[in-house]
């Protein structure tokens, strides 16, 4: 598999706070990555530092072959790469259509509005907002405007999607469904670097995880490697609602299914 | 030289007033996140008062001004609760037009009563000569009085309950909330005295200069660069920011005519908003 | 807003209602043609004088609205644009004899680049700061060209009898001039339809509500900024051209009157802002009423008190404007009322 995403030695500093720290890892074609740590880890702040939030002290992010480090997010979003905040973001006086229709006219390929629509209507089928086409972005329940920001996302038809914890706040149902369309996003061939509290949903749907704590690149590798690796167990010992998810997933994912 | 040198004195003592002014727009934007628009018109409201009171009254305009942070915090409570409650939380558009309309209401209704032409308050103070330069009373006595009510305004500010709930809000709404501070009722002592600080200041401008219904532009102008040089939501750096325009001012002065002087503010204004535009959010929320 | 009712309106997935795509425009020619002709089938000059105003008011108020109402941006000082376009025309007609329409043309397009140039940086400010710097921008452009000699300091440039010669004397140019401002007006309303209804426009309107998430999904902030911004600059100054033409002089604190820039904006808001329509209905509305109340002369006195009242009675109960309220009332209004 050829790499996608590479992240190399990316360092970010806020005050005296050392946010991320000489962090390296790489997203192959086609995969989905989890990114996974204890609150205040660090995990958004990749995110941000990827799709050009804010530049990096130090290190590189190359995207499909380019250098995008510290590039405008928009000009990110060009290139391919897509987020789904975790503070959902909606154009909230726009209609879902709408909302849908930047991402399409505007993403990597920058469709005209009328082929934006086709795309539109396609992924709106795709994660289930078709019959809510119409309605303010704004109007929308919380899992609606989850699967809004993952529809936009999806609309400028990227190669690369980040996902930040668009499972937050979802009943178990709705995580059920969204998990769904997860699958059927990365079917289409779209690789996925996603960050997840909900570790059941890491175990069941990532190729591999990467562990972070404090900022530092703590562990790699399968989802039970990870979560038996004695650093990540020790690191989130400080949190036992994690600690109790990470048992139950490891468990439960190492059953035969 | 030294004419330069007096010159530039004579700015910092004026540029303290500008530097009062801007503490009432600065500390509503950090409490409220509103701009006061109704700042210029409060500063005229100041100006006029003092006026009256020294020509019916017989007044001094410095004994007068305690008259105006009491007249000016009750216009200020009023205005908040009249226009700016309800656009709190809105679009940044609401409340910037909601405060102008009210703007637009006062300078009317000024202009109806006291129509457009100069007014002045004749103050007789002893001056300071120094190397054949004169420092007139009027200036140095403006700076004391700002001074002093800066020094005051700090106290209530750390060191009394309302102005420790003010902070509170400002630095985190919600949980001032959860924490039982009834935050409606600091916003409006918040835009109250926010307001009786422009009012105070243009009480003592107008001890300076001749001031028209109008002249609140030109200071509201004058307030915003001084609230960017010092930094958006820092009283204390809108003192310091006052005095750096009114060392500028005053540097230019003996150099170029004095109708130039908004041009080089707003420049002023421009280039360091540009410069540092997150700079000044980040100061704000330290 | 309604971009989805027009959406719907061009023939989407609701084939049951659907509005012909081109019914709105044709509706504003049809509009302005009667606002041209009627003043000129009565023959009634002081008619004249108030469609004159009002069509200006609708063409600053409309291309206010492109920032204000679709791109979320509060510009105080647009009649900054209105100014410097009158005063480049008024110089290009005295001192190089320019045809007026050229020399109109040629202000609008001077204007228009020097605010694209200047809206790059300027636009990197958001929000309040945005707003504030707009005040100064108007403040100083004012202060400079009443220093400025060549435009004739603080007393302005006249225009002599002269000027109005090629256009078949006074009396025809003035009727020239108004019908000028009638297409400036008509051509300002269909701009804005245009760019309400294209992908520019729906980039302005992501803009409009939260630039960050709009960013994000790739639109290309500062350059549509900066685009909007020049295009809200070009019908404004093409108009303050042929308005300062017609009044036969132009000084700095006629030409850049910081509340005729604000009346602008009570306009948009009392029509709807982010419609197309709201500004033109807000426009019209308010000159009237103005107009109304100028022939008392006590009021006329309160004239910035009642816009105010005004203002701050649509921001704080009817923040939608009329339009708005009409789009609420009754919903199928949408397609047709864009």
């Amino acid at each position: 598999m050829s790499v996608l995403l590479e992240v190399r030695a990316l360092s970010k500093r806020f005050g005296g706070v050392q946010a991320v720290a000489d962090l390296s890892f790489a997203v192959a074609e086609g995969e989905i990555l989890a990114l996974i740590g204890p609150n205040g880890a660090g995990k958004s702040t990749v995110f941000n530092l990827i799709n050009g939030v804010f530049p990096p002290d130090s290190g590189r992010v190359i995207f499909a072959g380019a250098d995008i480090t510290g590039k405008p997010t928009y000009e990110v979003a060009h290139h391919g790469l897509a987020r789904a905040h975790q503070i959902v973001q909606p154009l909230a006086g726009l209609s879902v259509l709408d909302n849908c229709l930047v991402g399409a006219c505007y993403g990597r390929d920058g469709l005209s509005m009328a082929a934006g629509r086709e795309v539109v209507r396609e992924v709106v089928e795709l994660v289930g907002l078709k019959e809510r086409i119409d309605m303010p972005a704004g109007a929308l329940t919380t899992a609606g405007k989850k699967r809004l920001e993952l529809a936009r996302a999806l609309c400028g038809r990227p190669r690369l999607l980040l996902l930040d914890e668009v499972l937050a706040g979802l009943n178990p149902t709705e995580i059920e469904r969204m998990i769904e369309v997860i699958r059927a996003i990365r079917a289409r061939g779209v690789s996925i670097l996603i960050i997840e509290h909900v570790m059941r949903a890491i175990m069941s749907l990532s190729d591999r995880v990467v562990a972070l704590n404090l900022g530092r690149h703590l562990a790699e590798g399968s989802p039970q490697q990870v979560a038996n690796h004695p650093a990540v167990i020790e690191a989130y010992l400080g949190d036992p609602k994690l600690m109790s998810d990470l048992k139950i997933t490891t468990t439960s994912a190492s059953e035969p299914s | 030289m030294i004419g330069v040198i007096a010159s530039v004195i004579d700015g910092v003592l004026v540029g303290s007033v500008y530097g009062l002014a801007a503490m009432g727009l600065t500390l509503i934007w950090g409490v409220m996140r509103v701009i006061n628009l109704t700042h210029g018109a409060m500063i005229v409201l100041g100006m006029f008062i003092v006026y009256f009171l020294a020509k019916a009254g017989g007044l001094s305009p410095y004994g007068g001004i305690p008259i105006v942070v009491v007249v000016a915090f009750v216009a200020g409570v009023v205005i908040y609760w009249i226009a700016v409650d309800r656009v709190i939380g809105r679009p940044i558009l609401m409340s910037l037009l909601a405060t102008f309309a009210c703007n637009m209401i006062l300078i009317g209704t000024g202009t109806a009563l006291w129509t457009t032409s100069p007014y002045n308050i004749p103050v007789a103070l002893p001056g300071l000569s120094w190397q054949g330069y004169t420092f007139t009373g009027t200036h140095m006595m403006a700076a004391a009085c700002a001074g002093l009510i800066a020094g005051l305004l700090y106290l209530f500010l750390n060191h009394t309950r309302y102005g420790k709930a003010i902070r509170a809000v400002a630095s985190n709404r919600e949980a001032a909330e959860l924490s039982g501070i009834p935050t409606k009722q600091v916003l409006a002592i918040t835009f109250g005295v926010g307001v009786a600080l422009a009012c105070a200041a243009g009480a003592l401008i107008a001890t300076l200069f001749p001031f028209t219904v109008l002249s609140g532009a030109n200071y509201q102008l004058k307030s915003f660069v001084v609230t960017v040089l010092g930094g958006l939501g820092n009283p204390a750096g809108a003192l310091l920011g006052g005095i750096a325009l009114g060392l500028v001012e005053g540097l230019a002065t003996p150099f170029m005519p004095v109708s130039w002087t908004p041009i080089i503010e707003f420049a002023l204004f421009v280039i360091v908003l540009m410069a540092f535009p997150r700079g000044i959010f980040a100061l704000s929320r330290a | 807003m309604n971009v989805s009712a027009d959406i719907e309106a061009e023939g989407g997935h609701k084939p049951g209602f659907t509005v012909p795509r081109r019914v709105f425009p044709g509706l504003i020619v049809v509009f302005g043609l009667l606002f041209g002709l009627v003043p000129y089938w009565a023959d009634d000059v002081g008619l004249r004088e108030s469609f004159l105003l009002a069509a200006v008011y609708i063409t600053l108020a409309t291309n206010l609205n492109l920032m204000i109402g679709y791109t979320g941006y509060i510009n105080f000082g647009n009649i900054v644009f209105f100014g410097l376009g009158g005063y480049v025309c008024v110089d290009l007609v005295t001192r190089w004899h320019w045809p007026l329409v050229l020399a109109a043309l040629a202000g609008g397009a001077a204007v228009s680049l020097l605010a694209l140039v200047f809206g790059a940086g300027i636009l990197r400010l958001r929000g309040a700061f945005f707003a504030l710097a707009t005040i100064g921008v108007n403040e100083a452009v004012r202060q400079f060209v009443a220093n400025f000699e060549p435009w004739g300091g603080a007393t302005g440039i006249y225009l002599t009898f002269d000027a109005y010669e090629p256009l078949g004397g006074p009396m025809t140019a003035l009727w020239l001039v108004y019908l000028l401002l009638v297409a400036v007006m008509v051509l300002s309303l269909l701009m804005s339809y245009a760019i309400k209804t294209s992908k520019f426009g729906l980039g302005l309107l992501a803009i409009g509500q939260n630039e960050d998430a709009a960013s994000v999904l790739g639109v290309r902030t500062p350059r549509l900024k900066a685009l909007a911004y020049s295009a809200s600059a070009f019908f404004p100054a093409v108009a303050g051209g042929l308005y300062f033409f017609k009044s036969g002089i132009i000084e700095p604190t006629g030409a850049f009157d910081l509340t005729l820039s604000i009346e602008a904006i009570v306009m948009i808001m009392l029509g709807g802002y982010g419609t197309v329509t709201g500004p033109l209905v807000g426009a019209f509305v308010y000159e009237e009423l103005r107009g109304y109340l100028l022939t008392s002369p006590t009021v006329s006195q309160l004239q910035l008190v009642i816009a105010g009242l005004l203002l701050l009675a649509m921001v704080l109960f009817a923040p939608g404007g009329l339009v708005g309220f009409i789009h609420q009332r009754w919903p199928r209004t949408r397609a047709i009322l864009q």
